[in-house]
């Protein structure tokens, strides 16, 4: 394999970082008019939407990351600065969060005192649920991903830099209690963000769920990054058909982990059938948002399954370009079926504001996920496992 | 040579490395063979392609055998539930798919994992008590350290002296033929 300057660098090619930047600040500025113009309580639970969905694609990149530096795995070296990339955009999503902080009111029915004062149930949760220490707790997330993924990217710049030996073994030694903080964090996380919109309801296995979105996302957006990079003459002979179809395999293999979880949490709600608890997948199951529920089901695991049940499918890139666009469109969906019914109770009411938010945060997203890209190799050049990882190939 | 009294069920060759039998199968393939075999003591990557082996059909049988697992876990359970012995079950409905999918989805991977390691068993040709490799002496190095070729009589493309000068053309050693004692 031929690695030189021109292959495994982006040079030349901000103009997409400069475009999604605008195409970013755009979306950022419409979903503000969107506020005067359609109502805060839309705006708000449009923005959400966003939030959730770019922060899962940035924690996806941070726990691929981990996942690789755990197990030692060869074959994802070559895909690793994309992960890495992605990771490192969580800093910047802290930013984001602010406007969740300054729409609590219009999010969380928790957050207003009188409400919770008449109810018994939230009375009992306020120590917990409660405006202040969510915002702290949104902080400790965001300080414990941001002290993960940068000291991983550090360490991996530094690895590019010079031939330091052991720089391996410090990649382990923070992946091992960085694996047990991104778990907590993220099911902590999902608890305080997406199922403390309906404060009354609670199921434990919520955190897993977000998790199995997660990484069905990261792995549909490393497939479409390195595909559009292969598209233009980028990495040929570096990330092969091989790793490809591993990416796949690990896409075909979290779909069915993805139903496996979806299914155990509407399971047992089902058979316990506690009004309290049931109440929630019934909100789901009114009006349009039946249709809705019923595309995730079939979208997000019965069709992926058949698709990519096979080898050939998992070795066909065209039919890869269309999975990874169709994953991340699911993941969308699944968030904002998530989110919405607590604001359009009886039927789904898609808005502009769900497309602008998401272009807002994803155009920002973008570009700098684009910035970390271009101002690295795109390959680990020192990793020890490189040449191993680019001959690698499936049995 | 004792081809007269004794009838030939093919030939061995010896390789000196991995690497070497790599490129000597890759080379029988080339030449025509179709009924040969490698022998080493551990998996080398990329023999299959060097072989000219096509995909497996065992995940053919997995797919089937899980998918009549399946339905027949599901139809199982409707029929003993809805038809067979209605019983009424915390007030849920006679045929609750939700119920069901648990004990459907273990006999989807009961039936899918019998059948591959059964399966597995009939296209690697098992269980085999003898194969007539066992009367080389030398054949119990593969276990060890031995690496080897071997082709059958029963190719098309077989000759003995043919086939052996072949053999040694492309790097084997210890040459024999395999003969029933």
């Amino acid at each position: 394999m031929d690695l030189n300057r021109e292959n495994i660098r982006l040079q030349e090619s901000s103009k997409f970082g400069t475009f999604a930047l605008f195409a970013g600040l755009t979306g950022l500025v419409l979903t503000a008019i969107g506020y005067f113009a359609i109502s805060p309580g839309q705006m708000f639970h449009s923005y959400l939407t966003a939030f959730v969905f770019w922060v899962t694609i940035g924690l996806g990149g941070l726990f691929f990351t981990l996942l690789h530096h755990l197990t030692g795995a060869v074959w994802s070296v070559v895909l690793r600065k994309f992960s890495e990339s992605l990771m490192a955009v969580l800093p910047w999503m802290l930013l984001f969060f602010i406007p969740v902080v300054l729409g609590m009111h219009e999010l969380y029915h928790w957050s207003h005192a009188d409400v919770v004062a008449k109810d018994h149930l939230l009375l009992g949760k306020a120590g917990f649920l409660n405006p202040t220490f969510f915002t702290i707790r949104g902080i400790g997330y965001f300080a414990i991903w941001i002290i993960l993924s940068m000291s991983l990217f550090r360490l991996s710049v530094k690895q590019d830099i010079e031939h330091t030996a052991g720089i391996t073994e410090k990649f382990k030694k923070i992946s091992a209690p960085g694996m047990l903080l991104f778990a907590l964090s993220l099911t902590f996380a999902s608890f305080d963000w997406l199922m403390s919109l309906d404060p009354h309801w609670y199921s434990t296995i919520f955190g897993v769920y977000i998790f199995s979105g997660t990484v069905l996302a990261v792995l549909a957006t490393l497939l479409l990054v390195t595909l559009f990079l292969r598209a233009k003459g980028f990495l040929e002979g570096v990330i092969t058909i091989e790793h490809y179809q591993d990416v796949a395999k690990l896409l075909f293999a979290f779909t069915v982990f993805w139903a496996y979880i979806a299914f155990s949490q509407y399971f047992l709600i089902w058979y316990g059938n506690i009004p309290e608890e049931t109440v929630w997948f019934l909100h789901r199951w009114q009006g349009s948002w039946k249709t809705v529920s019923m595309v995730i089901v079939l979208g997000h695991f019965v069709l992926p399954f058949i698709i990519l049940v096979t080898r050939s499918s998992k070795r066909n890139l065209k039919l890869l370009w269309v999975m990874g666009f169709w994953f991340l469109f699911i993941h969308w969906l699944d968030i904002y079926w998530l989110v919405l019914p607590t604001f359009h109770k009886h039927s789904a009411h898609f808005s502009w504001l769900d497309f602008t938010a998401m272009l807002g945060i994803g155009g920002v997203f973008m570009s700098i996920f684009w910035r970390n890209l271009t101002g690295n190799k795109l390959v680990p050049m020192n990793d020890p496992e490189l040449a191993e990882s680019l001959h690698f190939t499936n049995m | 040579m004792s081809t007269e009294n004794k009838k030939i069920l093919g030939i061995l060759a010896e390789f000196a490395n991995p690497g070497e039998l790599l490129k000597a199968a890759e080379k029988v393939r080339d030449a025509g063979y179709r009924k040969f075999d490698v022998h080493s003591p551990f998996p080398v990557h990329g023999m299959d392609n060097a072989m000219g082996l096509k995909q497996s059909k065992l995940g053919y049988v997995a797919g089937i055998a899980g998918f009549i697992g399946c339905t027949s876990g599901m139809v199982l359970q409707w029929w003993v539930s809805a038809v067979e012995y209605p019983l009424v079950i915390s007030g849920k409905p006679f045929f609750s798919h939700q119920a069901f999918i648990p004990i459907t989805f273990e006999m989807t991977i009961l039936f899918a994992a019998v059948a591959t390691v059964f399966g597995m068993f009939h296209l690697n040709r098992l269980p085999q008590l003898f194969h007539n490799l066992f009367y080389s002496e030398q054949f119990a190095k593969v276990t060890d350290d031995g690496f080897m070729v071997s082709i059958e009589a029963g190719d098309s493309k077989f000759e003995p002296q043919k086939t052996k000068a072949f053999l040694e053309s492309i790097g084997g050693t210890s040459l024999e033929f395999i003969e029933a004692k």
